[in-house]
């Protein structure tokens, strides 16, 4: 990992697609994560944390890849460079009062 | 890119995130180096979102009257994002005598500083949260106190200071601080050296060995503490809520989940062997035990997210702030021992006042580098 300087040099574009949702857990759209990565959210944990894109029921499995894509192209960088955001368990929803429960039956 | 600024700042948390907006607001050119790949990859993302007054040391506790006075009720208009600022109070709840016990002192002492905080009974608690489990019999209650998004508050000081012209260098860890003519000037990195006029390190538990390179000790230590989230819920309470034993705290946020802190006794003895702030296996079951003992109707609430993050905790419990005047250039900001991030604001805009005018509206004395003596 090096050091990255915070700058893009290009400026952000409006397209016409821009309304399509990306995220669907919580409605994230296009435009919404374009625009992000020019206010400076260059990572994909950041985005996460940023917009909430990929952190609903699914937490990205969905739509992480074409997030990354996204946001790839918007940085200029190829796909392979960006990381995935760190996956946390429990690895499904699980309910409370069975997370709760240690006891191991015999 | 020249490296000279005016302002280097040492970590992209919360609080060197907030120290880079108020001061590039005022004019000041500032330079963040952030160790991680992420801006506020530390406890700043990982935390509660606890904005209290009540409970907190009476030295820590006018930093925390300040923000919650003057700056978090404006912060979302102003950095045009939505930090969900929630000031709908803050319960803290007791099951025994002793409990009520422990609640009654720091309320005591919160009254002596002027804070508008109170014990309340059964009755009253249930009128204003009747989702508790009836064997909470007292609390505490503060109704200026409440919560706030840590991530988007995080990153909206972050993306706000860049936009005013902020330097922010991620992948920047910085290992030495080096004085040039008895004047702290410059930041020697792994990839770069940066030169500037004052030095604010706020870089959480890592100030320690960074400090320790211009001769100055924190006694501090890390603590590892866990969350949880659920899924969304429907809307059921607007208050933050904490334990008297402060084993168990949390709220519902604005987007429906629940995050709950919570803890097993492990604390500080739990090994992170892969140095990615794993989560203690006996941790979130323990935290889950406690919440349904509060909430007996959130057992069915899915979690669907757990994480760890350090503390960094001070010998005495409260932070350290200010100038160390052995290193003039100096600026120290860390030891926040769990409680930054309500206090976030209030820092970052008193480290600006300092470093432009000399001043602080606040007076943060008590929180001096050099307050460290030995019990005998
Ligand atoms: C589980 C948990 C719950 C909490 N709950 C609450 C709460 O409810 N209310 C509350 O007020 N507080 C709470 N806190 C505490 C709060 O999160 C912290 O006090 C606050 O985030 C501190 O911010 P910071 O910027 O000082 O530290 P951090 O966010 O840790 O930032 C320090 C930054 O410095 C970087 N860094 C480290 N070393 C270097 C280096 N050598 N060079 C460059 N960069 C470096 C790190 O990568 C990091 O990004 C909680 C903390 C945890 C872990």
């Amino acid at each position: 990992m090096g050091a990255v300087e915070r700058i893009l040099e290009r400026e952000f574009v409006p397209a016409d697609d821009d309304g399509v949702v990306v995220c669907r857990c919580e409605e994230i759209t296009k435009g919404e994560i374009r625009r992000a990565v020019h206010d400076g959210i260059f990572t994909m944990t950041e985005m996460r944390r940023y917009l909430r894109a990929g952190m609903g029921l699914c937490q990205g499995q969905t739509c992480a890849k074409n997030v990354k894509a996204l946001m790839a192209r918007e940085l200029g960088v190829p796909p392979l460079e960006l990381e995935h955001a760190t996956a946390r368990s429990p690895m499904r929803p699980v309910e409370m009062y069975v997370l709760a429960n240690e006891e191991v039956a015999d | 890119m020249s490296n000279t600024s005016d302002v280097i700042i040492v970590g992209g948390g919360v609080i060197g995130n907030a120290a880079a907006y108020y001061l590039s607001k005022k004019g000041v050119s500032v330079t963040v180096l952030e160790g991680s790949a992420d801006i506020g990859h530390g406890g700043s993302s990982r935390n509660g979102g606890g904005v209290r007054q009540s409970g907190r040391d009476p030295r820590e506790l006018p930093l925390a009257m300040y923000g919650i006075q003057n700056l978090w009720p404006g912060l979302s208009g102003e950095l045009g994002i939505d930090t969900e600022y929630t000031p709908k109070g803050n319960l803290r709840l007791g099951k025994t005598q002793a409990h009520l016990d422990i609640l009654r002192k720091l309320t005591d002492r919160a009254i002596a500083c002027g804070l508008d905080v109170r014990m309340i009974g059964y009755e009253e608690i249930k009128s204003i949260n009747p989702y508790l489990s009836d064997e909470v019999i007292g609390a505490s209650w503060c109704p200026t106190d409440g919560h706030a998004n840590p991530l988007t508050a995080t990153l909206g000081f972050y993306v706000n200071a860049r936009r005013l012209g902020a330097r922010f260098i991620s992948g920047e860890k910085a290992v030495k601080l080096q004085k040039v003519k008895g004047r702290l000037r410059k930041v020697v990195a792994e990839s770069g050296v940066y030169e500037a006029e004052t030095v604010i390190v706020a870089a959480g538990l890592e100030s320690r060995p960074l400090l320790n390179t211009v001769g100055i000790d924190v006694p501090m230590t890390g603590n590892l503490m866990e969350c949880l989230v659920t899924e969304a819920q429907p809307y059921l309470f607007d208050q933050m809520l904490g334990a008297a034993e402060a084993d168990f705290y949390g709220h519902q946020s604005k987007h429906g989940s629940f995050v709950f802190g919570g803890s097993s006794g492990f604390e500080g003895c739990t090994l992170d062997k892969s140095g990615l702030l794993e989560n203690y296996e006996k941790t979130a079951p323990a935290t889950c035990r406690g919440i349904m003992r509060y909430f007996p109707d959130l057992k069915r609430a899915k979690i669907i997210r757990t994480w760890a993050g350090f503390i960094d905790v001070c010998a005495d419990g409260v932070p350290v702030l200010g100038n160390a005047e052995e290193v003039p250039g100096l600026v120290i900001a860390c030891a926040f021992s769990g409680h930054g991030f309500g206090i976030s604001p209030a820092v970052g805009y008193n480290l600006a006042e300092l470093i432009t005018t000399g001043k602080t509206p606040v007076d943060i004395s008590a929180l001096r580098y050099d307050r460290f003596k030995a019990k005998i």
